[in-house]
């Protein structure tokens, strides 16, 4: 065990992975020489060569397509995209060939990459620097969508994503790449996907997160125990594939569901957790699910602070829920 | 017996060797565009009776695929676009794989997953075909660098048209290319149609070709009528590639002498009589014509050719018509390599359901 942040966490799972599978290489803008704009791939030039962590010219598409041609002849590329908000030249890569690979070729030509970016606000990033685009790729059948909340995970997730046969979409929460902390397994360490974290138990109600928002329902749930409120957290780590039973087994324990998100509330995740609730714990809920997410604005940058979710607008929702029902 | 080099170069190029196609390999070339020939004739037909439900046909692009696939290796991979059955062909594509596919049927080898022409041959290092032009450039590229880090002595070719010079992925793979100096064909079958666009609103550019001097490597104009010259130009841009030497792009200039697809009509947008003019240099009856100079050809082996491509082509349609439509339960195959608990749920709801009920017809 060895106590990191969660982006030296990303650095040493790439490093494992690299280590364990001379087919594994990076592709990205800056990743090399520069180590990658927040130091992701780190030292990892100079231990695997130019030839593994290869610096690209600055095109998306150019990277996911390359990336997908790699792994169409047997390598195991990781592609990076500097922010999560510059995907989209790469979207139509993303969604119409590698998502689509193998069950366009029925089954012929698997296609796995993972495409690694850092996500979300916090950071004074204004519109382009901040985005939450996960719902986009959750939308798009054939792709795995994994975000960790903790260096653990981010290493375990992340292992899991390069030995994983299916293309997979692994978002970084940057807000926390250095705020948070915490004891990381050496050597391989793998968190399968599909399975959900409970961050904290509780009775009363249960709020679902997953990335940065993760520490910050944590918050309020502290908050609320303070005044005997039992908040059970439970951190989705994988999107697709979610863990439906454990959403649903959360809510048939406590009745009461606070979802949150930074992404923008309409058709963000939140709606098919709702709806997830709607279908198959309608009878457990004692109130109507609360969303906590971004607003349907733009991502600002001055007004970041209003319009991120935060532990007081977490509490507020939780006491509605408390409230109704 | 062979004609001097047509192929023409940008300032960046070099002339080529004047060595062409044996007699031998210029009637094997004949047979395999004949074949190509009738195909898209009959698959026409098929569409218009309903057989099958669209068809992108290759006439006018068969001496440009088929001199492209000669010069190839059976370990170099191929990275198509939707047009290029002929190559498919002399990879060794069975007649009958391809019809399973037009049709998509229980053994089509994509499992009906896609429209016709969207094929995919593993065996033949034929890459899974998508519609959105211009993606599979950057794949070919891409595909090139993991050759160059396996050491293969192996090329990567990317077919595209004139159209695709216009796209995201041809700039990126182009310019990734370029950078990398991989070990990658651009072959462009400029067919002088982007479904209704002529070529001269595609770009400014006098030709496609000198588009490769910004990317920092040769450039080739060649007849894409001539297979003897398609196929010398690809072999010298493989050569360049397996030594090291980086990219090429090649633009074949052929005419798209039928409509884009069974979905389009051609007269809205062009005349009669250029489409005549380029009638007049079919690259089939080029090619005729030149083996009928040699003494390799005459009218009634020519009869026979015809007849025994239109019998493969009907004997390989009978079988497959005979064969069972895809299984509905499959529509949730290979999403991902095994089902997630969703999509097993959906399968089982799926069968619940029937077939019958809400499906299209």
């Amino acid at each position: 065990m060895t106590e990191l942040t969660l982006v030296q966490a990303v650095n040493r799972g790439l490093q494992e992975a690299m280590r364990q599978d001379p087919d594994v290489l990076l592709l990205g803008e800056d990743i090399g020489v520069n180590g990658g704009v927040f130091r992701a791939t780190e030292g990892l030039q100079k231990e695997f060569g130019a030839e593994r962590v290869i610096d690209t010219p600055l095109s998306e598409t150019g990277i996911v397509g390359s990336a997908i041609g790699m792994a169409l002849y047997g390598l195991k590329p990781i592609a990076e995209i500097q922010f999560q908000d510059f995907i989209y030249p790469a979207f139509d890569q993303i969604v119409s060939e590698l998502a689509k690979f193998r069950y366009r070729s029925g089954g012929q030509y698997p296609c796995h990459v993972v495409v690694r970016a850092p996500y979300g606000g916090g950071i004074k990033g204004g519109l382009y620097h901040s985005q939450s685009t996960e719902a986009y790729f959750c939308h798009t059948a054939g792709l795995k969508v994994v975000i960790p909340s903790t260096p653990a995970d981010a290493k375990g997730l992340l292992l899991t994503a390069v030995h994983d046969p299916d293309p997979v979409m692994f978002f970084e929460p940057k807000r926390i790449y250095r705020s948070v902390s915490g004891e990381v397994p050496d050597g391989d360490h793998r968190v399968p996907f599909g399975e959900a974290r409970v961050a904290r138990e509780g009775t009363d109600l249960s709020i679902f997160a997953y990335g940065a928002m993760v520490p910050t329902a944590l918050e309020a749930a502290e908050a609320l125990a303070r005044d005997q409120i039992s908040a059970e957290v439970v951190d989705l780590r994988s999107l697709v594939p979610l863990d439906e039973r454990a959403v649903v087994a959360s809510v048939e324990k406590t009745g009461r569901a606070v979802i949150v998100h930074e992404a923008a509330r309409f058709c963000g995740f939140g709606a098919e957790l709702a709806a997830l609730l709607a279908e198959r714990a309608f009878y457990s809920l004692k109130a109507p699910v609360q969303r906590v997410t971004g607003y349907d604005t733009p991502f600002p940058y001055a007004l970041e602070n209003v319009y991120l979710p935060n532990a007081a607008r977490i509490e507020l929702a939780a006491r509605a829920s408390l409230r109704a029902g | 017996m062979v004609e001097a080099a047509r192929t023409t170069l940008t300032s960046s190029g070099e002339a080529g060797s004047p060595a062409g196609l044996s007699v031998e390999r210029l009637n094997d070339a004949y047979r395999w565009m004949v074949l190509a020939r009738v195909i898209d004739e009959r698959c026409l037909t098929l569409q218009r009776q309903g057989r099958i439900g669209f068809y992108a046909p290759l006439s006018g692009q068969e001496a440009a695929q088929v001199g492209a696939a000669f010069a190839l290796q059976a370990d170099d991979w191929v990275f198509p676009a939707y047009r290029e059955l002929g190559v498919a062909l002399v990879r060794g594509a069975s007649l009958r794989s391809v019809i399973d596919q037009l049709i998509g049927n229980a053994e089509d080898l994509v499992r009906g997953t896609q429209m016709p022409n969207h094929f995919a041959f593993r065996a033949q290092n034929y890459v899974s075909v998508s519609s959105p032009i211009g993606t599979q450039i950057t794949h070919a590229v891409g595909a090139a660098m993991a050759m160059q880090r396996r050491g293969a002595g192996r090329a990567t070719i990317a077919f595209f048209g004139d159209g695709a010079t216009s796209s995201n992925d041809f700039h990126a793979g182009l310019n990734f290319a370029g950078v990398f100096r991989t070990p990658t064909i651009f072959f462009c079958q400029n067919n002088q149609w982007a479904i209704s666009l002529p070529r001269a609103q595609q770009t400014r550019s006098p030709t496609l070709a000198q588009k490769s001097e910004a990317y920092g490597f040769p450039g080739i104009v060649v007849d894409g009528n001539d297979v003897d010259a398609v196929c010398r130009a690809v072999l010298e841009a493989r050569t360049r590639a397996v030594a090291g030497e980086g990219p090429t792009l090649i633009e074949a200039q052929v005419y798209r002498l039928g409509p884009h697809s069974t979905s389009d009509d051609p007269h809205r947008y062009r005349s009669d009589e250029a489409v005549a003019a380029a009638r007049a240099r079919d690259p089939l009856q080029l090619l005729k014509q030149r083996l009928v100079d040699a003494g390799a050809l005459d009218d009634a082996t020519d009869q026979k050719v015809w007849g025994a491509a239109r019998s493969a082509m009907s004997a390989a349609l009978e079988e497959a018509e005979k064969v069972a439509p895809v299984e509905p339960s499959s529509l949730f195959d290979n999403v991902f390599e095994s089902l997630t608990p969703r999509l097993e749920e959906e399968r089982s709801e799926s069968a619940a359901v029937g077939p019958g009920a809400g499906a299209g017809r």
